[in-house]
């Protein structure tokens, strides 16, 4: 699929892990300012493509990952680029909450403290605030900001940690099946999140449920076996898809 | 391909059976009132209005199945179609169903009139090329043959030709009808009954084309219906 306004270009991606070659020859151009959406079954590829966005496979040994990804036209895996800095620029939302065992306030303040983003306690007390807000937590946490953060429900800890990714003012979010692990209601809440928080961000998700992804992508990729299958507009995916092995994925079929 | 949840197939199961029931019963009203329509025999009529009733619950039953796959199964691509194309289908046998009804009410006024000749034998000839079309369509979706399903989508031009043919045999025989005019123009409706059924035979052909390709056939067909145009 060919947008008007690209955010992440990636050209003929390939992963290898050791001698297993998990994702082979991926391009794909992912719109900007949308929810991109990643389906396949489990090893098809899809958590490792999501990966390669922010450099998280960096960190696994024997990991090697070949061809182009370019974000704002820049190669993320320029050698004179800092991992660091294009982690805080891309965030990541995991399948469980995983807020560090410190305050819901600290938690939100981390990643502005360590990347030397706020001059003073006030403007720290701001982007705490807005992030909160932005991640639809504040009204429920702004009178207790000093409890401990395992302290909240699943689905509070979970957009704490969706604030928590952009207090640090990314312009790119990576969710790993961020709601697996929340009731339907808690669900619902970060669905509607999410939806609200593409106007600012280029989002892209990774889900096993289908009806999640119908509900709020834009796009859906499906992988299998570590081929990109299909890309396509998600309305055009969950109603007539162009490969067999799609819509046979998609209405739970076999044989 | 069947469906890894095999209750999932279950279901699709009895959807078909209910339209299969469905179709069954609607073609064996239009069937059975154009015999009784040519045999001009009034028995047996009133037994056939009462049956309508029947078509009238196996379409509420296929809606409540429908109903009860969505929310269960979320059915996605080619098997949302299938549902939403089982309800439009039931919905048009229902129809038909309806038409054959409607037809017995008026052969209780045509039979005794005495009504013969040419326009009757018309009549029933164009009957026999509609039953023959919803058998077919029928057929079609049973087996998901687009191609069989597109070939009666083709065939509803020979209806309306009849048909037109027949609105001015008709008109004809209404001048002449005299006392029978009453019957006479009960006639004229139950031409255009048999001529709706015709389309719908032909709307559940286009469904059955759609359920295979995602999108309707390009509406390029010869159309012949030209009875509206009579007198203008």
């Amino acid at each position: 699929m060919s947008f008007p306004d690209v955010k992440i270009r990636t050209r003929n991606v390939n992963v290898h892990y050791g001698d297993n070659h998990a994702l082979q020859n991926v391009t794909l151009d992912v719109r900007s300012n949308a929810v991109t959406a990643f389906i396949g079954p489990s090893g098809c590829g899809k958590s490792t493509f999501l990966r390669c966005l922010n450099r998280m496979n960096d960190v696994i040994a024997g990991c090697r990952v070949d061809g182009e990804i370019l974000i704002d036209d820049r190669n993320i895996y320029d050698s004179n680029l800092d991992p660091v800095e294009l982690r805080a620029q891309v965030g990541m939302v995991f399948q469980k909450p995983n807020p560090f065992p410190k305050s819901i306030y600290d938690n939100v303040a981390y990643g502005p403290r360590i990347h030397g983003l706020t001059s003073s306690r006030a403007e720290l007390d701001e982007v705490v605030e807005m992030s909160l807000r932005r991640a639809g937590l504040w009204d429920e946490v702004k009178d207790r900001q000093t409890a401990v953060a395992s302290g909240l429900s699943g689905g509070q800890q979970q957009r704490l940690c969706i604030a928590r990714a952009i207090a640090v003012n990314p312009n790119v979010l990576l969710m790993d099946e961020p709601c697996s692990a929340l009731d339907p209601i808690a669900t619902a809440i970060i669905e509607e999140l999410i939806d609200e928080l593409r106007a600012s961000y280029t989002i892209i998700i990774v889900t096993h449920s289908m009806q999640q992804a119908a509900r709020i992508s834009q796009q859906t990729a499906y992988f299998h076996m570590g081929h990109l299958v299909e890309y396509d507009a998600t309305d055009t995916i969950f109603t007539r898809p162009k490969e067999k092995q799609t819509e046979a994925y998609i209405s739970g079929k076999i044989g | 391909m069947s469906h890894i949840v095999s209750s999932f197939d279950e279901d699709f199961a009895g959807l078909n059976q209910t339209i299969a029931r469905l179709g069954g019963l609607a073609e064996a009203q239009l069937n059975e009132v154009t015999d009784l329509l040519e045999a001009r025999k009034l028995d047996g009529l009133r037994e056939l209005i009462a049956r309508d009733k029947e078509l009238d619950a196996l379409e509420e039953q296929l809606n409540e199945q429908a109903i009860s796959l969505i929310a269960r199964r979320a059915p996605m691509a080619q098997d949302l179609r299938r549902v939403l194309v089982a309800i439009k289908v039931a919905s048009a046998l229902e129809r038909v169903g309806d038409y054959a009804k409607n037809i017995a009410k008026r052969a209780q006024i045509i039979i005794p009139a005495q009504i013969n000749g040419a326009p009757m034998a018309s009549l029933i000839r164009m009957s026999h090329m509609v039953q023959q079309m919803l058998h077919q369509v029928m057929d079609a979706y049973m087996d998901m043959d687009e191609k069989l399903a597109l070939d009666v989508y083709q065939r509803d031009v020979e209806v309306d030709q009849l048909h037109t043919s027949l609105f001015h045999s008709l008109i004809e025989l209404l001048h002449e009808a005299g006392e029978r005019s009453a019957a006479a123009s009960h006639l004229l409706f139950v031409a255009k009954n048999i001529e709706r059924v015709g389309d719908f035979a032909t709307n559940i052909a286009e469904q059955i084309y759609f359920l295979v390709h995602g999108r309707l056939p390009s509406d390029d067909r010869q159309k012949a219906d030209h009875s509206s145009d009579v007198g203008a």
